[in-house]
């Protein structure tokens, strides 16, 4: 039977080969290829871009926007998880819906939606103006606001998603035993019902933050070139600068900054996990 | 229930609401943005039309995009399906070390920046010399189709039992046979789940696609951005009210055969 077992081991060999040759393989060269000029290992292009305020401010706006549209997510995120969990039938199916259907929904449609919203003669400037909040047209489109507006809205799911599914494996009985003994409302979300739920929020933070780090279609859509994030600026760089070095120097930088979201939010999630 | 209990739940139950309107906010605007008569996107619209819809017609090249979209969703699905199935059983059956390596592996694509994933794609088929843009977009396609089907199929592998598949070879049946015959469709919510995310995330691509397309192989959201640099009018709102239309029946169909809370959990 051993012998079966390690058989059964190379099934998985055809998919390893394709990925590894076709994604793991390029990423490695071209994070080599980041630290080579002319052949030769050098830092050079690391230098050069940290050493430009233009690049470092791209990469405190990326960040920033990054951190921000995290922020507005969970604090949106983690009350509708708590009714998610709590809610069956109908109500259930109308926030599984209002999930599932715009994740099912593209990046481009969404971003573009967006778009339209902002528009200064768009759908919120005249109710804004209809409601007599604002006398005339706000700016929208072009700020940083409504990219995270708009960034918050496409990675939503992704927040609520996993703090849902924490929660509703929560035993319930957990917060009304706490009660019994005289537990106080906030000392009881404090002390049960928020620990427990640490694992998703680590889960849902992660994914957001890093899938709002490398966004492209958002940003480009909603604040355009006028100011730039390490995406576009890496699209630039390849597309019509025609200048790699930079852009595998930046792609490098993103690859980077994901990598370490993924496995500092592993390495959290399973130190909640165990002391649990 | 107290007091602070209460105003907790109400307030939460406000958020929630918001929430639901926050996150349909975007489809009801394309939808509405759809329908206008207007040459510009006022809402609600002066007047209903489907004046957008007829255009589509006219717009060259549009068809060839949703074709190769569609054809690229389709069989860099079922390649990953194929890809998926095997990698997935052997993460399952199989007695070595590094199981939960490969299992992170076959997932994280989803996790890396797909712009950064697009770059490293362009530069790797030029140093090897594949110029051919479909294939190029096709082997990009499986790296975003196979994360989705991983995922679903692992985790609905770790719960199989998979004495069904020993029972069937002990009736005769071999290996591959039984794998389909018993496994397929004893996962088929799995697959159903899997895939249906794998085709709408390849349809939807951006970001890995802009940098294998060429003149001639441009997939939709390429075609779409384009035209929104070029002609803003809203007959982009009419194809994406087709692309919402498609999620629809996607998720109708994997509601009605999987159900919903289960097609998250995927």
């Amino acid at each position: 039977m051993r012998g079966r077992a390690e058989r059964i081991g190379l099934l998985a060999l055809p998919g390893l080969s394709f990925l590894a040759i076709i994604y793991a393989l390029p990423l490695f060269m071209l994070l080599l290829k980041s630290f080579q000029i002319d052949g030769q290992f050098s830092v050079e292009e690391y230098v050069t871009f940290f050493s430009d305020e233009y690049n470092l401010n791209v990469l405190w706006r990326t960040l920033r926007v990054a951190l921000l549209t995290t922020g507005l997510a969970l604090i949106i995120a983690y009350p509708t998880a708590i009714i998610m969990a709590r809610v069956k039938g109908f109500w259930l199916s109308v926030f599984l819906v209002a999930m599932v259907l715009p994740m099912s929904v593209g990046v481009v449609v969404k971003a573009f939606a967006w778009t339209i919203l902002f528009r200064t003669r768009g759908v919120l400037n005249d109710t804004l103006m209809s409601l007599g909040i604002t006398e005339a047209p706000i700016r929208m489109l072009f700020t940083e606001t409504a990219l995270v507006i708009g960034a918050a809205n496409v990675f939503l799911p992704f927040m609520v998603l996993p703090i849902y599914a924490v929660l509703r494996q929560m035993d319930s009985r957990l917060p009304e035993a706490a009660a019994s003994l005289g537990a106080t409302p906030v000392f009881r979300f404090m002390n049960v019902t928020l620990p427990l739920s640490l694992p998703g929020v680590v889960a849902g933070s992660a994914f957001t933050f890093s899938l709002a780090v490398s966004m492209y279609v958002i940003p480009s859509l909603i604040v355009g070139e006028r100011q730039q994030t390490l995406s576009m600026l890496t699209a630039r760089s390849f597309l019509y600068l025609r200048n790699e070095a930079l852009g595998a120097t930046i792609s490098s930088i993103l690859l980077v900054i994901a990598i370490s979201v993924v496995l500092g939010s592993s390495w959290l999630a399973n130190r909640l996990g165990a002391r649990q | 229930m107290t007091g602070t209990d209460r105003l907790a739940l109400s307030l939460s139950w406000i958020v929630a609401l918001g929430c639901v309107f926050f996150l349909m906010l975007p489809i009801v605007i394309t939808l509405a943005a759809s329908f206008t008569s207007s040459a510009v996107y006022t809402l609600p619209p002066p007047e209903w039309s489907l004046r957008w819809y007829q255009s589509l017609e006219r717009r060259l090249g549009l068809w060839d995009a949703v074709a190769l979209s569609l054809n690229l969703a389709v069989v860099s699905t079922m390649i990953s399906l194929v890809l998926g199935t095997l990698a997935a059983i052997a993460v399952a059956r199989g007695r070595f070390q590094g199981r939960e390596a490969i299992a992170t592996f076959t997932v994280s694509p989803l996790m890396m920046p797909g712009l950064v994933v697009g770059v490293a794609l362009l530069q790797f088929f030029r140093e090897i010399g594949l110029r051919d843009a479909y294939w190029s977009l096709l082997l990009g396609h499986i790296v975003i189709t196979l994360p989705f089907v991983m995922r679903t199929l692992l985790a609905s592998m770790a719960a199989f039992d998979f004495s069904l598949v020993d029972a069937a070879r002990t009736l005769g049946l071999s290996y591959p046979r039984a794998i389909l015959r018993v496994l397929v469709p004893n996962l088929a919510p799995a697959y159903l789940t899997g895939g249906l995310f794998a085709f709408l995330a390849s349809m939807d691509n951006y970001p890995i696609s802009i940098f294998l397309t060429d003149a001639r192989n441009k997939t939709l959201p390429i075609k779409m951005l384009q035209y929104l640099e070029e002609q803003p009018d809203p007959s982009l709102a009419a194809i994406s009210s087709g692309l919402i239309l498609l999620a629809c029946i996607v998720l109708i169909i994997g509601s009605r055969t999987v159900g919903l809370n289960r097609m998250i959990q995927g």
